[in-house]
């Protein structure tokens, strides 16, 4: 089988003036498989969004390919990248900021799908199908995203992933502001996909019960670097490296 | 001790419809009260409510808040400034949006500090540096010079922590302070909130989703559903002794690690 998902040698430094340069993914390199999850855990800072914001080319690789279903995404821009994105979505972990203040979750959420030439009509009612997957009423779409709570812009920004039906959901810290109920709501509803649509998931998040439950594997990182992969469980119940070990020790 | 802070039959709407109806409790100088809940269900609401900040279309339509003797939804926009910050620190749940965007983290922090009281930059740069290494930040001096774009979430989570402690508030109301950090960070972070409670008599009002987490901090806990206050009580007896249905729905959702 072909991976959905070939990165190699991925490094990100970023240059500001009057200040040092700074490399926050250092030479990354993995595989994903369709209908795969892979999970990656690490320190705050360590890389995680920065590695995903690459992935999905909002950030421009300093180093390193990365290849979407075959094809080398590395300097897609414009139509290349358009044409990308119907493969690959991403939940961003800020999800406030990931929505334009000025137009309604309705709006946010339909946008792909209008990229996609899909009617009105047809939009308005997959928006409404979407939001109610994610436990949101149809009134969400004519909200604003500072007239909901973090959970709920939370959930919005999984609906408007989910909505070109991608290949590749990029999920970074996509359920840490939702309470256990809803958490484990959203959590089957990832899990169906994965069944039913093949869905494959890259999934950042620093509550390690949860990636136990979800991720077939685990990249632990490190100062932007891999410092420790393997099956979920493998690495949970025999840590390797120094950090895994602190983290595993640190559960409340 | 006195109470310091005193919610009686709050009613809270948003555009005339009301999303809290009828929550009272306090706090005391010092105790830690949890409040958690569904998505939706007006933790960020009652927090807002407070510090008087629920925007322009949210209103307190019925009950108190009373602070250090003062009805905060009374209070003038003037008063409630000098109360924000100095009295009562507030940590919010999107810390990204929550910091300005053309400010350095540095910028901000001696700005909010000098606004209360007389304090020279390098001494609130010192404060800071020495708060931040405690928030487990490995670069200190990096962190005092960056824009928040600059930072990854969980630094811009703490950078909003560190904001908040720095003031010595009477109250610190801290919406989901962790939700953003790794385990061992949040460790840490739970740490020196409880230090800021030992040290300067804080009383904090915590919501978060992490049961972990309020049951390594909470005295108290307060349990919300659709806007309604379904169970309140000291933390040991609402966690290991659930009343409400909610909350036993709520202990029993909780992912557990398996471990070899
Ligand atoms: N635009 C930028 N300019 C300079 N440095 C940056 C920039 N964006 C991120 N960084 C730095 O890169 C490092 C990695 O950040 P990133 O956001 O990827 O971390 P993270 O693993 O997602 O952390 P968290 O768990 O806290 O979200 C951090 O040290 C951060 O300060
Ligand atoms: N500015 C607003 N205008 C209209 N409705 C609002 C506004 N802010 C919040 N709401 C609504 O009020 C209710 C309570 O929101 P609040 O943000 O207090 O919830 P929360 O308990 O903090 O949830 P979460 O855990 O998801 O952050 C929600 O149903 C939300 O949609
Ligand atoms: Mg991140
Ligand atoms: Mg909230």
């Amino acid at each position: 089988m072909e991976p959905i998902l070939q990165v190699s040698g991925l490094t990100k430094t970023f240059h500001a003036n009057g200040k040092p340069d700074f490399t926050a993914v250092d030479q990354v390199s993995f595989l994903l498989y369709p209908g795969e999850t892979v999970g990656i855990v690490g320190e705050s800072g360590c890389g995680k969004s920065t590695l995903a914001k690459l992935l999905c080319r909002l950030l421009d690789v300093t180093e390193g390919t990365i290849r979407l279903c075959g094809q080398d995404i590395t300097k897609a821009r414009d139509r290349e990248l358009f044409g990308a994105y119907r493969n690959i979505q991403m939940v961003f972990q800020d999800p406030l900021t990931s929505f334009d203040p000025r137009r309604t979750l309705g709006d946010g959420i339909g946008e792909s799908l209008r990229n996609a030439g899909v009617s009105k009509t047809e939009r308005e009612r997959r928006v409404v199908e979407l939001l109610e997957q994610c436990g949101l009423s149809e009134t969400f779409a004519g909200r604003y995203p500072h007239e909901v709570s973090g959970g709920q812009c939370q959930r919005a920004a999984i609906a408007r992933a989910l909505a070109i039906k991608p290949k590749l959901l990029l999920c970074d810290e996509a359920t840490s502001a939702l309470d256990v109920t809803v958490q484990q709501q959203i959590m089957e509803l990832l899990k169906e996909l994965r069944e039913k649509e093949k869905l494959s998931y890259l999934f950042i998040c620093h509550n390690l019960a949860l990636v136990q439950s979800f991720c077939d594997r685990v990249l632990v990182m490190h100062e932007g670097k891999i410092v420790e992969e393997g099956t979920t469980d493998q690495v949970i119940f025999y840590p390797q490296s120094d950090y895994t070990k602190i983290l595993l020790d640190s559960i409340l | 001790m006195a109470e310091l802070l005193r919610f009686e039959h709050v009613e809270i709407s948003y555009g005339g419809e009301s999303v809290v109806h009828d929550v009272s409790f306090s706090v005391k100088p010092g105790e830690i009260l949890g409040l958690v809940g569904e998505s939706g269900s007006g933790k960020s609401t009652l927090m807002k409510s407070a510090i008087g900040l629920l925007g322009n279309n949210g209103l307190v339509t019925r009950g108190d808040i009373l602070f250090e003797g003062k009805n905060i939804p009374d209070l003038s926009e003037k008063e409630l400034r000098k109360i924000r910050g100095a009295r009562m620190g507030m940590i919010f749940q999107d810390a990204g949006a929550s910091l300005c965007p053309i400010r350095t983290i540095g910028e901000q922090i001696y700005e909010s500090m000098s606004a209360h009281r007389k304090i020279s930059r390098q001494d609130a740069r010192n404060q800071a540096l020495a708060l931040f290494d405690k928030l487990h930040f490995k670069d200190g001096k990096r962190i005092w010079d960056s824009y928040p774009f600059e930072l990854s979430g969980g630094m811009n989570q703490r950078a909003g922590i560190a904001i908040a402690m720095l003031m010595q508030p009477a109250v610190l109301l801290a919406d989901e302070p962790t939700s953003a950090l790794d385990v061992a960070v949040q460790k840490q972070v739970v740490e020196e909130m409880k230090q800021l409670r030992d040290l300067f008599g804080t009383a904090i009002l915590l919501v978060t989703h992490d049961i972990g987490v309020v049951s390594a901090m909470a005295d108290t806990v307060l349990v919300l559903k659709d806007g309604y206050q379904v169970e309140y009580g000291p933390a040991r007896q609402v966690l290991e002794h659930p009343m409400h249905e909610y909350t036993r729905k709520l202990l029993a959702a909780v992912p557990k690690l398996r471990r070899a």
